[in-house]
This record gives C-alpha cells, structure tokens and sequence, in this order.
C-alpha cells in the first residue's frame, strides 16, 4: 500500500498505525549486550581477537597466559561497549521527555491533556505559541483570522527564518467548536524523510462543506520539532507519528567515512596478518620437523610415540598465538583516542571562532582529521561560502535606462527617485514586482517597524530596495497582501504563487488589483529562465547587454517581466493548476509543466543587480590553498560572467595574460563534445607553459558531458587545477564531487546553503558554512566554520598536524609489536622450534597496553614546524598529500627499524647473559627492559618538540616500568619474584641495557643525521630555518622568494614531468602511487607504483625532491 | 477560545539561542601552545653525543675485559672422556645400563691462581630446558606447600603414579633432575665440595616449601635423572632447586658447589665423576667448569669486546662526521635549498 488514509477524529481507525512514542534508541536492556558485541564483532580486527583469545584458552598450545589478550580485549570492549551505552541512556532520558510532555488532544469532542506519546494518527492535536510540534499535523485551524500561522524551522533544516503555513482552503473559516467536531479523510503518502514535499489531500466530511477533494501541501503541514511562533493556537490533525515522522525518518545513521590513513592502515595491517600467516606457517614446518627428528631424542620431554590426530597443528597455532602480537591490539584504541584529541583541538581552536558570529568550529566528524591534511581538491560553493551572502541592491536597469552606473547605488540615482516621484508607469511595475513577486514575510516587531523573513538573501534585498524607493510591502495576510506607495495603500489579493525551484530558475505570482480588478502575473528569475519567455517582437537585447554588463561587474542579476491575464485564460489555467497541485504522483512535473503554460508572452520590464560581497581573506585563503597544491573547483547556480568575475576577485583564476579560459558550451551533444575535445587538446598543449588554465563550463553542457562524455571530461578533470561550474543543480555538484572521488582524489566540499548538503555528504571531507542560509549545510558537514577564510587553518594547521601525529602513531605501533615479536621468533630458533614464550604473560600485556602506550600519545602534542612557518610556506602540505610520512616504504622502515631492534636486544642479551646466567626469568626481563629502553629513545628521536608531558610521560614511563616490576618483584607467589632486585643490582645488567641502547639508536641517529643534513627534506630545512631565520634569512626574504617562483611551480611540474626517471625512487611516493596502494588490488604496494602522468605527480617530485 | 488558558508562555527563545556560539575557554594547552623545546639534530650536537659515547664506552669495555680476563676458568668436557673404550660404539647403552661403572677420574692442571671461592659448574649443551613440553611442566603451588600436594596441573606425563596419588615433585623437571656428581682430590687429599647455599636463598624460602617431602619421586617404569632422599624437605634440596631455575638457552651452566680455599697455580687436582646422565640420545655435551668470579659475572669477554667495538665505531663516525662537515658545509635552514624556491632550470 502506496498511501495512508487518515480519519479524522476518528476513534475507531487510530490504532492502524503506531502511536506517537518516539524511540532514538539503539537497545533495550535486553539485547544490550548481544546487540553491541555483535557490532563490535563486525570488524575485522576485532574478530581477529577474539579468534586468538579464543585459541588461548587452549592451554596445550598457549604461550601466555589466555589473560594477557582477554584483558585488553575486555577492556577494549568494556569501553566502547560503555560509551555505547551512555550513548543509549542519553537518547532514552529525551526521549523520555519528549514522549512524557503534555500535550492537548481533542478526545469525544473535549480538548484534553494527554501525554505526547499516547497521540494517534487522525487525532487532532492544539498548539499554543511557542510550543514544539510534537508530530507532523496538518494544519485545520490557527488563531489568526487569515488562516496562517509561523512556525519556526529550525530543528529540522537549520532555518532560523520564520515560515508561514497555510490553513488548507476548505478549512478557512471554521470556529474551534466546529473543528472539536470535524470529520474527514486526509489521503497521504506513506511515511518518508523528504521534508520539503507533502503530496496529498483532504476531503472534510459534511455537514463541513463540499465533497471538495482539497490538495495539501508541505505548506499546509507543521513538522515535528518545529516551534510555533507569533501565533496564538493552532491545530492540526496527526498525521505522521512517533518514529514515522518526517523527522524521524530522516534521522540515519550515515556511513562511516575512512580516511586515506586508514585505508592505508588497513591495508598495512592486511600485509602484516599475510607476513604472520607465512611466518606461521615457516615456523609451523620447522618446528614440526625439529620434533620429529630431534625432539623424540631429547627424552626429557617425553614426546608420546603416538600424538593426538591434531598433533601436527599443534606447534603452527602456538606460533599463531606467538604472533598474534605482531597487530597491535592498542592500535584501534589509540587511534580513536588521538583522532577525538584532534577534533576537540578544532573545537577549541581561538584563531577559528567567528567574533561575528559568535561561532566556534566545530568537528562534528571526529575520525577523519588526517584527510584534511590530505586534500588535493576542494570544490567550493559561491554565494554565501566565498561571499557573505548579504546582499545589496545596486544597479538596475528599466526598459534600457540604466540607473544607478554613476554612483554604483541605484538607490541614491536621483534619476530613478525622480522617476518614482513621478510615477513613471515602467519603474511603478518594475517596483511593485519587486515588492510582490517574492516569498518575504513582513512582520512587524515590537516598535513598529516592519522587519522582512525571507528565505532568499536576493528576495530580502530586493524587497528592502524597493520599500528605500517609497514602495513598502506592509503586510501579508494568507492571499491579501498590502503595499504602501508614497502614502496611498495599495490591496492586491494574491490567486496563486508558482514556487521557485531550481530547474525552473524562476519564480511567479498571480495576483488581482483590489482597484480594478485586473489579473497579473509577476515573473522574476534567472534571465535564461525570463527573457526567452518574453512576447514574440519585444526588444530584448537592451536586457541581454544589461545582464552581460552588471555580470562583468561580478553583480547577481534578475530579470522581472509582468502579463496581464485574462479572466476566462486564468480560469481554465487555475483549475489545471489545482489539479496538478493535488497529484500525488510527480507533482513536481505535473506544476512545472501546468506552470509553464502561464508564464509565456511576458513583458520583461527591466533587470536588478544585487551586490554579494567578498568575504574577509577569501583570496588569500586560497592563493595560499593552492601554493599548497590543492586545486579549486567552484560549483555555482550563479551565472558563468557573475562566476568568472568572482573567481578573478578572489585569486581563483588569473587575468590574461596568466591565465587563460577555456569554455566548455554548446547546446547540442555535438557541440558540446567538440567543444570539451578542443578544450582538452588546448590544455595539454599549454600544459607546459606557465600559465593558468581554467575551464568553465555550464549547467546544460555539464548535464549533456556527464551522461554522454564522461571519460573525455574525467581526463579534462585530471589535467585542470582549476575549473568553475556554473548554473549547476545540487545534484551536479554532488555528481562531480564523485566524478573526482572516481579518480582516486581526496576531495574537500565546502558550502553554506541547502543546495550544498549532498555535494557535502558526497565528499571525502565536507565542509559546512555555518552562513545566513541557515545551518543545514553545517549540519549535513563532518566540519563548520564561521568562515571560509578559516579552512586555510583548518588544512594547513589541523589537516596537517593530525596527518603528521597519525602517521607516527600507526606506524610507531606496528613497531613496538613487531619488535618484540620478532624477538619471540628468534627465542623459539633457540628453544627447539617448539613455541615458547620468551615473556611471561604480564609483561607482554603490560608492554602493549601501558609500557609502548602510553609514551607515543603525547604525539598529539607534536608539531614538526611552527604554525606560522605552515602558513607561510603552504607547500610543505605536499608531503601530506603525498603521503610521505604514511606508505608502504616508511613503513618498510620501521619494519626494518623493528627486525634491527629485535636482533640487537636478542643477540646481546643472549650473549650478554650466556652461561650460568641464562636463567629465564632473568634474561626475559633483560630483554624486556631493552625493548622497553629502546622504545623510549625510538619515540625521544622521532618527536619534534618536547612539552613538559612528553618528558612526563616518557620518563615517566621508563620510571613507571621499573617501579612496576620492582613491585611485583616483592610478591613471593610471582614469577617474577626477586629478578628485577637482583638484576638492578648487577652491574653487567645496566652496563648491558647501555648496550642495547646505544647500538640500537646509534645507526638510527648517524642515519637521521645524515638524512638531516645531506639529504634534507623540506620539512627538515624549515626546522632549519625556523631555528636560524633570525641569523640569515628574514621572513620576507622568503617570502618574496616564494613568491617570484610561485607562478613557476606549474610548469616546473609539466617539465619535471618528462624527467621522471631520474628522480626513480621517488615516484613511489608521489600521491598517485599511495594511492595505488590504497586501491582495490590486495598488497601490491611493493611493486614500485607508476606515476601517473599528472602535474601532481610532477609537482611533487621537484617539492620533495632535494638534489645537490 | 484559546487553548493556552492561563499558563505563562515558555520563554525559550533566547535561551536556546546558539548554544554552541558559547566560546570555549582557551588555554596553552587547548591551543596547542604548550611551551616546548625543539631539539634539533645540529652537527654539534650529533657529533659531540657520538664523542661522548666513544669516550665512555671505551674505558667501560677495557673494564670489562679485564674484569673477565681476571676470572680463572677451567672447563673440562667429560662426556665422551667418561665413556670406557669398548662402549665408545653404543654410548646409549651404557649409560642406560645399571650395571656399568659409570665411575671416571681425570687431573687437570690450575693455570693461574684461583681465589675461593671457586665455583663448580655442570654445563650442557644442546639441553632445551626451555623446550613448550619441558619448561612448562611443572606446578609452582604444589612445590611451595604442603596444602597442594594434589595439585600436579601441567605436570604431565610426571603427574601421578598409575594409582592416582600424587608424585612430588611433578613434572618433567623434577624428573629430568641432573645426576652427575663431582668429587675433587689434590695427590689423595679431598678437597671439600660446598654444596650449601647453592641456589638462590628466595627460592629456598617462597618457592620451595620446607614442609614438602619428596613423595611417589622416580617410582615410575621411567626412570629420569636424580632421586631425592624423601626424608629432607624440598627446600633443602638445593640441586632441585637449581635445576628448577630453567635455563632460557640450550647451552647453559649450573651451580654445583663451591670449593671455599684458594687453588694455587699449576695444583694437580684429580676428579671423580660419576657419569650417570644421559645425554648421549640427544648428542648433548657436558662440562665441568671450575671458575672464580669477578664483578662483571663468569669469564665472559663479549661485553668487553662489544663495548670497545661499539666506542670506536662511535668515534670514528664522529671524526667521519666532521670531515663532511669541513668538505661538504652546508647551510642549514637555507630557504635556497627548498625545492620551489629554486630556478627549474638549475637542474
């Protein structure tokens, strides 16, 4: 069943659906436990844990004591498992309070309290002012004589403007003793999220009325978890309750976004479970064999003739169990702990908060800092995101005279405040459509002025034009409207509003002069959406030069035209139009269609230009942006000249001769085609020249492109840094931000307003402008920010530095386990093969989860270069967007670092602690307190800068270690008994750890020396420079230096290009070859990745490249 | 008609205004401005940290060496010595055999001055009491009292008798426990084997218990190693305790006794062995070691030699450091060497 019947105050039908209890919770106390641990069991790590914690109870085969992994497993679990709950408990107590609230139903004809979760459908529920919808109604009766009430949106969409709804037609009029009474059907469609349409009807039941079907819209609704505003009462009848409102239908979970990092985790870990699988299996063999031919001998074990039939399992899964290890069970824990410091580091972030807006940023996304860091592309709403989004009226232009281009504000022309005194007919209609053909809602506040709601900036800025020009919209009263023109009151009864929607790009009404009767249609929009539509033998080019002419000046233009209508032609256009409105199905087709049928032959009267400034910093911001390599893409509904002029305005795109454009149109396919081939050849031509090449491309053309050209546009896409998208729909923006997504680039989409959320949601990362178009794009982002200007630091500072810390992090775990299961490795060649553990069990946890722990999150305090070096040499993110901290060769290193680590401690300690010392228990702690002291210079040499809790908590760690064991040295019943008093008292015990250390960090230290000196990254020459910038080098030096060559660095790419081979070993760390790795094809990371034939790649060998 | 009656309106508005505009408190911490040193990796620095690290390791190797060359070491391995010429073929089977003399004596010769205490030491080789079956069988509760005698968890296959009653010691070690035994003469005169105090005084007080007599030990069809005299409790049975002490490699020594007088250089000392353990089945060698003892530990040269090794590579890095520094100097920090600071011609 497609639809729903709703009887109204009806008894007998309302247990059909359910009742109003709303339920955001994930568990019952019930399922709790079952519910949670099945999610949590979901992951691969963690099933991997459980798997060998489950082999551990096996005592024959386990090394350990089953405790050393079901401690951190419990734990692990214990503490999702208890935020999870938390969660839950938070989500049960206000749904508790929402679902307890009183409200007022109508029951057998009597208004009574009930609480909020006992209403059914059909009920009909009263609302006082200020009170929260508490489920989605359609209105039948409201305070205010006009039928209107205003509910403020907010809960749902963001929308802090108040919204007017509507009574539906058929119930004007009625007292509320009539609707106690009322009787009817409302035939709606069955429950979903879109809160922006609500397709259906009512009939009311006599004695009320006719049999007329009445059509509703989402204008006749009021959606739970609004708030009734400015109006006495209102009621409604329940039509959508409890969980199945429009609210509680959109409410989701949304996927889980991954980041780079953790793909490349992931794939780290995948190659690391492959390397322990083969060790297993390697080991399994040889330990098999060495029982066979050697053990039997050794009668001491007296291995039994005759085994069990899973004998030869046994000794492979003890080395399973052995190398468990190997994947750090602290990892997933960490990780989730840094990246929530991460986020709350924006949250807090000063240099970030908005004075203006009393905004402070905030992440609402916490797992994906690291891609901020990582971001190649960033495709930017226009208005509202690059601009303010506060709009001003400047010029207009009526019947061909100009006003306002002397003094840049029409406002102050005195030759249209001239034409106003004078009544000139063309400027009286071009200002009453102004005042009329909007959805601005005047209220008048307090004092008495009056103040306008508009949902569009342009309308609010047009309305307010045109009361500044003596023609004030006084009020709005359901269809009456009243204008105030130089003192005289004008009536005008609005028949019909045609809704703007951004296919039509245009807006109508219909209204009727009071006076004389006389029905008009006012039109406004885009002028592609007016001037075709004008009658056949109208002059349009005076409005075609004005459009081309404010668009240069970087204005918004908007075209008004006005017909007159005839009776019978409205009448039969009316009834068509009633009936497209009561559809049910594709209503939206069916209006555009009827719509378009009236709006035809106008009169277009003149064209307004409305100013939208620059925001603070917006070019700044993104010059630095792309010195950082990141490339711009604007994605706009504006028009193509008002977008190019933006984008000169804010750095996007060079003047010629720098930079050239290249437009991408045509109507046809063919067209549009030849076009988008001569613009691809055009740019790989020019790609070696230093020049700025941009594509522009429009709505229409991209629509033609993405269905018919995609893998043309997709190879243009690669090549283009830059490219401005104009006239395109939400759902464009969204399929581009996929198109980029499909190539393997990390993409950031940043917008304010509605219209962005998908491309917002689409996007690797998105970012919301919390902006005057409400907080929907905000709401719908992984990041706010008061202003655009704050995404330099939101990349460079936070992106970067999280990228940075997580990289260390990971790769520093998989480290510290590698190394002391390498060292168990090498203990079973000297214990038989045979899968003993060279640690006991509390050291091997206690190593994992406090000793290695604890000492690397001070990562989360680390920073390699100033914020202001950042700042200044934006370059440095190549690094980051390369990956270069983070691939399968620094990896390959630590491996390395960690099996050179493992030899070192083994070979001295059993060298060290040969012969009559070569206790256990004794030479496992040697080992133990290597690693441990390793571990602690490892962290001390690959940090940067040193707070006071990094000394804390890596001395601090040192000294917790000796402590500890000294402690459970004192428990007569513990293994451990007496060893580490005895140790700390043998000389040769320190003189050994001294060893360790210093063979151990030796090589590491001369070789990072070297690297720092000779082989310097940039990253180390800023270190440098920051240290000796005071001595040589000023900042401006630099920057003055930077900037002569900034404009070289793109054709530096395209050169550097062709001489790749030189520069071999690099090419597997440009970002397309990490990207490889990320992609489908399992561990193929070591095959040296081919660089793609991109400027990236280019860009970031000559970058990272330092030769002599 | 109003349905609000006479409550007061909610006042909601303002209150719920922007709650998240409220502006955070900032700190150092929370603006990530803690103060912080920056060590760099300057030549100075480096160069100086691997001539300090010469500088110390050499006299602390030179220390160590002669510290161990200090220690006067005899080792003497006997396994094969011990076996009679005719049995040289089957070695297996003479030592399984009961009825074989197992008795051997030899004379070696003191080459230096030995202080007491002189330490004696049985050595085996290609032993793996760290073996997964071996090392594991045993059960510390029911060594340390009498209260869990029955607990013999992970001793199998030297839990319980066929009957059932507990065998204590259990477990493999115990019943592996090494049975040579040493005496030592100078021309006819005895020379006194201390076999006190030989294991670790901690493990005689907590980890064996003074109240728990060997019982069922070695009744079994399969004899391992050692008996124990059933009437002394385990604490005082030092050898077992010892030999409890796994070793953590293949090759290792334990404490025999202690010869408490001084062996003057180039004294003949003749020793008798009875050659009881089996070691021939595995190929396992064994050495009787007579050593004096110095701060360091046992004659062990590697600590020596490493530390010299490891102090004159640092210093010849430092030197192979500053010679790069003096050949190829380079400015550090200089923004000219960045990579897009520099002419894309220049290369």
């Amino acid at each position: 069943m497609m639809k729903r019947f709703v009887y109204i105050n009806d008894d007998s039908s309302q247990n059909l659906y359910c009742d109003n209890r709303i339920s955001n919770r994930k568990y019952t106390i019930l399922n709790f436990l079952p519910k949670n641990l099945w999610e949590q069991f979901r992951r691969f790590m963690n099933q991997y844990f459980l798997l060998i914690a489950c082999l551990q109870l096996w005592s024959l085969i386990t090394p350990v004591n089953p405790a050393s992994t079901w401690g951190p497993l419990i734990i692990i679990f214990a503490v999702s498992a208890t935020k999870e709950a938390w969660d839950d408990y938070n989500r049960y107590l206000s749904d508790k309070q929402a679902n307890e609230k009183e409200v007022w139903v109508v029951k057998d004809g009597i208004r009574k309290h009930i609480k909020a979760q006992d209403i059914h459908v059909g009920n009909i529920v009263w609302l006082r002012e200020n009170d929260e919808v508490p489920c989605d109604l359609v209105l039948i009766g409201t305070s205010e004589p006009q039928g209107i009430c205003y509910v403020e949106t907010a809960a749902l969409d963001g929308e802090t403007d108040l919204k007017t709804r509507v009574l539906p037609s058929s119930c004007i009029g009625l007292t509320p003793e009539q609707l106690h009474k009322i009787k009817g059907v409302i035939e709606c469609p069955n429950p979903d999220k879109d809160i922006r349409r609500f397709d259906s009807n009512m009939r009311l039941f006599p004695p009320f009325i006719d049999n007329d079907l009445c059509p509703l819209t989402i204008d006749n609704t009021l959606l739970q978890s609004c708030y009734l505003r400015n109006t006495e009462w209102a009621c409604g009848v329940a039509v959508y309750t409890g969980n199945e409102t429009k609210l509680g239908m959109s409410r989701g979970v949304p996927e889980p976004k991954l980041t780079a990092v953790d793909a490349m985790i992931d794939k780290l870990t995948g190659a690391i479970f492959l390397f322990q699988i083969v060790v297993v299996i390697v080991l399994g063999f040889a330990g098999n064999i060495w029982k066979d031919t050697e053990a039997r001998k050794q009668w001491y074990a007296q291995y039994p003739e005759d085994g069990p039939w899973y004998e030869l399992l046994v000794i492979p899964l003890r080395f399973e169990l052995l190398c468990s290890i190997m994947i750090p069970i602290s990892l997933k824990v960490s990780l989730d702990l840094v990246k929530s410091i991460y986020a709350k580091f924006i949250d807090w972030d000063e240099e970030m908060y908005d004075h203006e807006t009393m905004t402070a940023p905030h992440a609402a996304n916490t797992a994906i800092s690291e891609d901020l860091g990582q971001v190649e592309y960033i495709l930017t709403d226009k208005t509202g995101t690059l601009t303010e989004n506060k709009m001003s009226f400047r010029r207009c232009c009526i019947n061909g005279t100009f006003y306002g281009n002397e003094s840049g504000d029409a406002l102050k022309d005195v030759e249209l405040l001239n034409a106003v005194i004078n009544n000139v007919p063309d400027v009286i209609r071009f200002l009453t459509i102004m005042t009329i053909c909007n959805t601005v809602v005047p209220v008048r506040s307090m004092s008495g002025n009056i103040l306008y709601k508009a949902q569009s900036q342009d309308e609010d800025a047009l309305v307010n034009a045109a009361a500044r020009l003596h023609m004030v919209l006084i009020s709005k009263n359901g269809n009456s409207l009243e204008i105030n023109f130089n003192g005289k009151l004008i009536h005008y009864e609005i028949l019909d509003t045609l809704e703007f929607t951004s296919e039509r790009k245009r807006m109508s009404v219909v209204v009727k002069d009071s006076e004389d009767g006389k029905i008009l249609l006012l039109s406004k929009g885009a002028d592609e959406a007016i001037l075709p539509l004008s009658y056949a033998g109208q002059q349009i080019r005076p409005f075609v030069d004005a459009v081309d002419q404010y668009a240069q000046l970087g204005l918004r233009t908007l075209c008004l035209g006005w017909r007159e209508l005839k009776d019978d032609e409205y009448k039969d256009w009316s009834q068509a139009f009633k009936e497209a409105r009561s559809t049910l199905v594709n209503r939206e087709w069916k209006l555009d269609e009827v719509c378009q049928r009236l709006e035809h032959d106008l009169e277009v009267i003149g064209v307004t230009a409305v100013e939208d400034q620059l925001q603070d910093g917006v070019p700044e911001t993104i010059e630095t942006l792309r010195k950082a390599g990141i490339n711009f893409w604007m994605l706009t509904g504006d028009k193509q000249k008002t977008a190019i002029q933006i984008a000169l305005l804010c750095n996007f795109i060079s003047s010629e001769p720098r930079g050239q454009l290249l437009f991408i149109n045509g109507k046809t396919e063919d067209e549009v085609l030849r076009s988008l081939e001569r613009v691809l050849l055009t740019m790989k031509i020019t790609s070696s020249e230093p020049k700025d090449l941009a594509f522009v491309v429009d709505g229409w053309a991209l629509e033609i492109i993405l269905k018919q050209y995609r893998s043309v546009f997709t190879e243009l896409a690669i090549l283009s840094r830059t490219a401005i998208c104009c006239r395109v729909t939400p759902s464009q923006k969204a399929q581009l931000v996929e198109l980029l997504k499909s190539c393997d680039y990390r993409t950031l989409a940043i917008g304010d307003g509605g219209n962005d959320v998908r491309m917002i949601q689409n996007a690797d990362i998105g970012v919301g402008i919390s902006g005057r178009e409400g907080l929907q794009a905000a709401r719908a982002a992984d990041y706010s920010i008061g202003k655009f200007r704050f995404l330099k630091r939101l990349i460079l500072v936070h992106g970067r530095y999280s990228y940075n810390r997580t990289a260390f992090l990971s790769q520093y775990s998989f480290y510290k386990s590698l190394l002391i299961c390498f060292i168990q490795i090498f203990f079973s060649f000297f214990s038989g093969v045979s899968g003993t553990s060279l640690f006991n069990s509390i050291s091997l946890m206690a190593y994992n989860v406090f000793y290695t722990s604890v000492p690397v999150l001070t990562v989360v305090l680390d920073k390699d270069l100033t914020e202001k070096t950042v700042m200044q040499n934006p370059q440095i993110l190549f690094y980051c967007q390369a990956g270069r901290l983070l691939n399968p060769s620094t990896f390959a290193g630590w491996f390395g670092r960690s099996l050179y680590h493992a030899l070192v401690v083994f070979l001295i300690t059993v060298h060290a602690y040969a012969d009559e010392k070569s206790e256990m228990e004794q030479l496992s702690m040697v080992a133990l307190s290597g690693c441990i002291w390793l571990q602690a210079f490892v962290v001390t040499i690959e940090m940067n800068s040193f707070t006071i809790f990094h000394h804390l908590a890596i001395w601090g760690n040192l000294l917790c270690f000796y402590g500890l064991n000294l402690m459970i040295s004192a428990i007569p019943s513990a293994g451990l008994y007496t060893i580490m008093f005895r140790l700390c008292r043998q000389p040769s015990y320190w003189i050994t750890l001294f060893l360790i250390t210093v063979v151990g960090m030796g090589p590491v230290l001369a070789l990072k020396y070297f690297r720092y000196t000779y082989r310097s990254s940039a990253i180390n020459i800023l270190q440098q420079a920051e240290r000796s910038r005071v001595a040589t080098f000023s900042i401006r030096d630099l920057d003055s230096q930077l900037k002569s060559i900034e404009k070289d660095v793109g054709s530096l790419a395209s050169r550097n290009k062709f001489k790749s081979s030189v520069y071999e070993p690099l090419i597997t760390d440009s970002p397309t070859a990490t990207r490889r790795a990320v992609g489908p094809s399992a561990f193929d990371f070591l095959q040296p990745a081919q660089s793609r034939d991109d400027q990236n790649a280019g860009l970031l060998e000559i970058v990272c490249m330092l030769t002599e | 008609m109003n349905p609000t009656g006479d409550s007061t309106p909610e006042t909601d508005g303002a209150t719920e205004r922007r709650k998240k505009s409220k502006k955070p408190n900032y700190s150092r911490f929370t603006q990530q401005e803690l103060p912080a040193c920056k060590p760099l990796l300057t030549p100075t620095i480096v160069i100086s940290t691997f001539i300090l690290i010469g500088v110390l390791f050499i006299p602390i190797g030179l220390a160590s060496l002669s510290a161990s060359g200090n220690v006067v070491e005899i080792v003497y391995r006997y396994d094969i010595d011990c076996i009679p010429q005719q049995s040289q073929d089957d070695k297996l089977a003479f030592i399984q055999s009961s009825l074989t003399n197992k008795t051997c004596t030899t004379t070696f010769n003191v080459p230096k001055n030995m202080k007491a205490p002189v330490h004696i030491y049985y050595e085996l080789d290609n032993f793996y009491q760290n073996h997964r079956r071996y090392v594991k069988s045993r059960n510390d509760k029911q060594l340390r009292s009498k209260a869990y005698e029955l607990e013999t968890t992970n001793c199998a296959p030297e839990a319980t008798t066929p009957d059932g009653s507990p065998i204590v010691p259990c477990g493999l070690i115990a019943w592996s426990l090494f049975n040579d035994t040493y005496s030592f003469a100078t021309q006819s005169k005895v020379i006194e084997v201390n076999k006190k105090n030989i294991a670790w005084q901690s493990d005689k007080d907590h980890k064996f218990g003074s109240d728990v007599y060997p019982k069922n030990f070695q009744q079994g069809g399969l004899i391992g190693g050692a008996k124990l005299n059933e009437s002394i409790p385990l604490s005082e049975q030092e050898d077992l305790i010892v030999w409890m002490r796994t070793a953590a490699l293949p090759q290792f020594r334990k404490l025999y006794g202690r010869i408490e007088r001084d062996l003057a250089a180039n004294e003949q000392i003749s020793v008798t062995i009875e050659n009881n353990y089996n070691t021939y089945s595995f190929e396992g060698e064994k050495r009787l070691v007579l050593s004096t003892t110095s701060w360091i530990g046992g004659k062990n040269g590697f600590l020596g030699v490493a530390y010299l090794t490891i102090g004159s590579l640092c210093i010849f890095l430092a030197v192979a450091f500053i010679v790069l520094y003096l050949l190829k100097p380079r400015t550090l920090g200089d923004p000219s060497y960045l990579s897009w600071n520099r002419n894309p011609d220049g290369h």
